[in-house]
């Protein structure tokens, strides 16, 4: 495991993302109501639409160019759209956010 | 040959249907003459609750307008009382003159009883009865904080109750019984309505007798017997009616508590005159809910037409219209000897079914709760068949019988034919397949060709299933709409009740309106953001992450994830300064295309997220602000160049333009809003397919609302004629905070004028010179919350947002 601390949970604005710039793109780190925390690939795979500027609900989002929604947990379009995004683990220690990249590691090397 | 004259008297429902059935039947037996009391022709009563709680706009309810009567050749003679009738010369006198008939209708119908106590005739005490108290009690409930007492816990007090505080009032009912509806419904259902309009915040005084009403030439007070003083501004009287019979009585005839009728609906003391609807007595019984009132008039046109039918009292059902209380009841219901129930409780989904059997037959239903399957039971109540086999299983419904599998549409494909549907009408099943055989193939046609769910609307579902089970997969079912999955709720049911019980937060409203998701969905949280901040711009805190990413962004993002930016140009005026900075910022920003725009003035596109602070810093420093481009709030106002430049202009259309802009930038509204000032009639602003658009004229302003220009193309309707440029201001205004606090999230102006009508707008923003007022100050109140430059306050406090929490590709490079 490669865990990145991103600072404290307060960084994610509640029922919102903020993102995380790799070179293999961009990834979405999402705060829920209950603030679970989860981070996916930011580009839908239907037409790349930014998924940390959808509206969150439950532990989903939407993405904002056409509505299609993921579970955060699985990465899963749900509904009658069928895809995935990327999924990353991820774990609050004392209120801070970290973010496994270890998938982009192996990535690199491969 | 001269045809024979008929004289009605009285337009209501009854008489309505007696004119579609003799018509359709032999359109050319008679030359028609009809009286109403009221200016209208007939329109649907039993809607009233509907368009009191505001579910339902007047026009929707009209079943029979000037077009109907005049394409029929029928001569109206509305709002005209008969004076009297001459049965020796055979005339009716009019107000305006006599008639003669040969054959004469009395369908008086029913006047309100009004309990004899001091006071009833304060002004502010109303009967619910017909559209004036509907718009009576409307007119109360328009200033909020209103309270108002209903005096008579029946169906139509409880109707008028739960209307009125769906429209924002302080309600109590008074019943002098026991328990509510005490004719349709026994105790213990009575005290679980009785409990749900209390969770709906309307008080219940059971055993409550009215003493007196006081007030200071109008409604202050009801006092009751036991001393107890309620505040109130309006107070319906909702106790009973009465056959209303005075001419009747005074030509003579044979009147008892109605005006007595044989089976042919004849008089009974006279050949030529004929008895309908409320004001007939016959056989002892009189009449008030609409399906006997329906047979009549079915019997009367045969009799008419020289053809033989016979009246007949039938059971009953009773349905309330209030959304959400679900209740039923049906025959007899009385405890006796040799009379056993079937009771079956759930206290936790609030339902009570109750079976009252005799003879081994079911002769008595009352349902609480869950009403499903209330047609089956009335079916085996009418049909009078021995039960005693399915005793056991009898109270779970037709589902159960016979190991039928539990499907809703099962038990509907399990009714008989002569089962009825729709109770207002006495369709049958079999009425309705027949219908749907004959070529109906939605809920629309069958209403057309049978009536079934015409009335009322209850049994709704039910005709759609026999549709479904008659139609089989060539039936699709249509999809209720509510707001979204997360509730039943309609948009129009969630606005009316954030407002009547006054809900500040989003988690109120989704506790209140019971959804289904812990925190809604992308679809009803931009709705209920605006509805809340639309409603309480002080108390409520606009949430960001409820809206759609444009405006959260203040930008609109574009198909690749870039974002256009465009400032303001009031009244599309603009000048060497501002654009040189919007040059020197595209050229800073490498912007890649720069647009005019038909708002008259100019879009940046293209540029990247992170960059748009940036820009809108540099924007901001030449003196510009957002120019709301991507809200559903104010978008422009476009102007010609009016009376500084052009030779034709009569007004400053410019100056006005921008004085517009000036004060409704900023607000949001339920969708965006574009406005235009046209300085003459040669319009070259375009004024007239906008959503408020002002036309300049010599006289003043003409200011036309409800344009349209995009999916649909719509000119405007004149809202009002504006002698001065405040007066113009004003009433655009008015107009504007109007359809914030009313419509629809995602309606334009067209669409809620459409539904609300142009004429209930105008009242409010037009004729109602307190109500344009109070429209006015609620929208300075939000504008001092929400008049504020969006860019300026992102720059400052919301960088944040456009900077990622980390950056990988910067460690990759070092």
């Amino acid at each position: 495991m490669s865990w990145l601390d991103l600072g404290p949970i307060e960084g994610i604005p509640v029922r919102g993302a903020r993102k995380v710039k790799t070179a293999e793109g961009c990834i979405a780190v999402f705060r829920t109501a209950d603030d679970a925390v989860y981070a996916v690939s930011n580009a839908c795979p239907h037409k790349n639409g930014p998924l940390s500027e959808g509206i969150v609900h439950g532990h989903k989002v939407t993405c904002p160019l056409h509505n299609w929604i993921f579970d955060l947990n699985t990465g899963e379009a749900q509904g009658a759209d069928d895809g995935r995004v990327t999924t990353y683990p991820t774990r609050i220690e004392d209120g801070r956010v970290h973010l496994d990249l270890s998938q982009l590691d192996r990535r690199e090397v491969a | 040959m001269t045809r024979k004259q008929l004289v009605i008297i009285g337009a209501g429902m009854a008489s309505g249907r007696l004119l579609e059935h003799l018509l359709e039947a032999d359109a050319s037996a008679y030359d028609v003459t009809l009286f109403n009391a009221e200016p209208r022709g007939c329109y649907n009563r039993i809607m009233l609750s509907p368009v009191l709680s505001g579910e339902k706009s007047f026009p929707e309810i009209v079943t029979h307008d000037d077009t109907w009567y005049a394409d029929r050749g029928i001569t109206c003679r509305f709002g005209e009382r008969v004076v009297k009738i001459d049965r020796d010369r055979k005339v009716v006198t009019g107000e305006k003159g006599d008639v003669a008939y040969d054959k004469l209708v009395i369908a008086t119908g029913s006047s309100p009883f009004i309990i004899p106590v001091p006071g009833k005739d304060l002004p502010g005490v109303v009967a619910y009865r017909d559209l004036e108290d509907t718009n009576a009690m409307i007119d109360a409930s328009g200033t909020r904080g209103g309270r108002a007492v209903v005096v008579g816990g029946g169906l139509l007090g409880l109707e008028a109750a739960a209307g009125l505080r769906l429209r924002g009032m302080e309600v109590t009912v008074l019943h002098l019984m026991g328990h509510l509806m005490e004719r349709q419904l026994d105790a213990s259902a009575g005290h679980l309505l009785k409990a749900d309009l209390e969770r709906r915040g309307i008080r219940v005084l059971t055993e409550a007798s009215t003493a007196e009403i006081t007030g200071d030439g109008k409604v202050e007070m009801v006092k009751l017997a036991d001393g107890t003083e309620l505040p109130a501004d309006i107070v319906v009287m909702a106790v009973g009616i009465r056959p209303e019979t005075n001419v009747a009585k005074a030509a003579g005839l044979n009147v008892n508590r109605g005006m007595l009728v044989n089976a042919q609906m004849e008089s009974t003391s006279d050949p030529d005159i004929y008895g309908l609807g409320e004001c007939v007595e016959f056989d002892g019984n009189i009449f008030g809910l609409v399906a006997p009132l329906y047979d009549q008039a079915k019997v009367l046109a045969k009799t008419l037409l020289g053809e033989g039918d016979v009246f007949n009292v039938k059971q009953l059902s009773t349905k309330l219209k209030v959304t959400g209380c679900d209740l039923f009841s049906a025959g007899d219901f009385n405890e006796g000897d040799g009379r056993e129930d079937i009771v079956f409780r759930d206290p936790a989904r609030g339902v009570y079914k109750r079976l009252v059997i005799e003879d081994d037959r079911l002769i008595g239903a009352v349902f609480y709760g869950d009403t499903a399957d209330s047609n089956w039971f009335f079916g085996l109540i009418q049909s009078g068949e021995d039960i005693s086999e399915n005793r056991d299983t009898l109270i779970f419904g037709p589902a159960f019988q016979g190991g039928a599998p539990v499907d809703p549409l099962a038990a509907v494909a399990a009714l008989p034919d002569e089962a009825e549907i729709c109770g207002c009408n006495g369709v049958c099943k079999g009425d309705i397949v027949s219908a749907i055989e004959g070529g109906a193939g939605d809920l629309g046609a069958v209403r057309a060709v049978t009536k079934a769910s015409g009335s009322c609307g209850t049994c709704t579902g039910l005709v759609e299933q026999v549709l479904a089970v008659t139609l089989g997969d060539g039936f699709q079912m249509p999809t209720a709409q509510p707001m979204c999955g997360c509730t039943d709720l309609t948009h129009e049911d969630v606005r009316r009740l954030i407002k009547s019980q006054e809900l500040k937060s989003m988690p109120a409203v989704w506790q209140a309106g019971a959804w289904k998701t812990p925190d809604g969905c992308h679809s009803c949280r931009p709705a209920l953001n605006f509805y809340l901040l639309a409603d309480w711009p002080v108390e409520y805190q606009d949430d960001p992450q409820s809206r759609f990413i444009n405006e959260r962004k203040h930008a609109n993002i574009q198909k690749d994830g870039t974002f256009s930016v465009m400032p303001r140009m009031w009244g599309g005026i603009t000048t060497p300064d501002e654009l040189r900075a919007i040059a020197d910022a595209a050229d800073k920003f490498d912007v890649p295309t720069v647009k005019v725009t038909g708002g008259q003035r100019i879009d940046l596109l293209g540029v990247k997220g992170e960059d748009l602070p940036g820009i809108w810093a540099d924007l901001n420093r030449a003196g510009m602000v957002s120019g709301h481009a991507y809200s559903k709030g104010l978008r422009t106002v476009k102007t010609c160049v009016g009376t500084d430049h052009c030779r034709f202009g009569t007004q400053d259309s410019t100056g006005l333009g921008i004085k517009l802009e000036r004060a409704l930038w900023g607000s949001w509204t339920p969708h965006k809003v574009k406005l235009a000032v046209s300085g003459c009639p040669r319009n070259c602003a375009e004024a007239t397919c906008k959503d408020v658009g002002i036309i300049c004229v010599d006289s003043g302003y003409q200011v036309g609302v409800g344009g349209a220009a995009g999916m649909d193309l719509k000119e405007t309707e004149r809202l009002a004629d504006a002698k001065t440029e405040e007066e113009a201001m004003a009433l655009t205004i008015a107009f504007i905070q109007l359809y914030r606090e009313n419509a629809k999230y995602l309606d334009r102006p067209y669409k809620w004028v459409a539904k609300v009508g142009l004429d209930w707008v105008k009242a409010r923003v037009v004729d109602d010179l307190d109500e344009r007022q109070r429209l006015i100050d609620a929208f300075a109140l939000s504008q001092s919350v929400y008049q504020k430059d969006p860019w300026a306050e992102h720059v400052k406090d919301r960088t944040d947002d456009y900077t990622p929490l980390a950056d990988l590709t910067l460690e990759a490079a070092e």
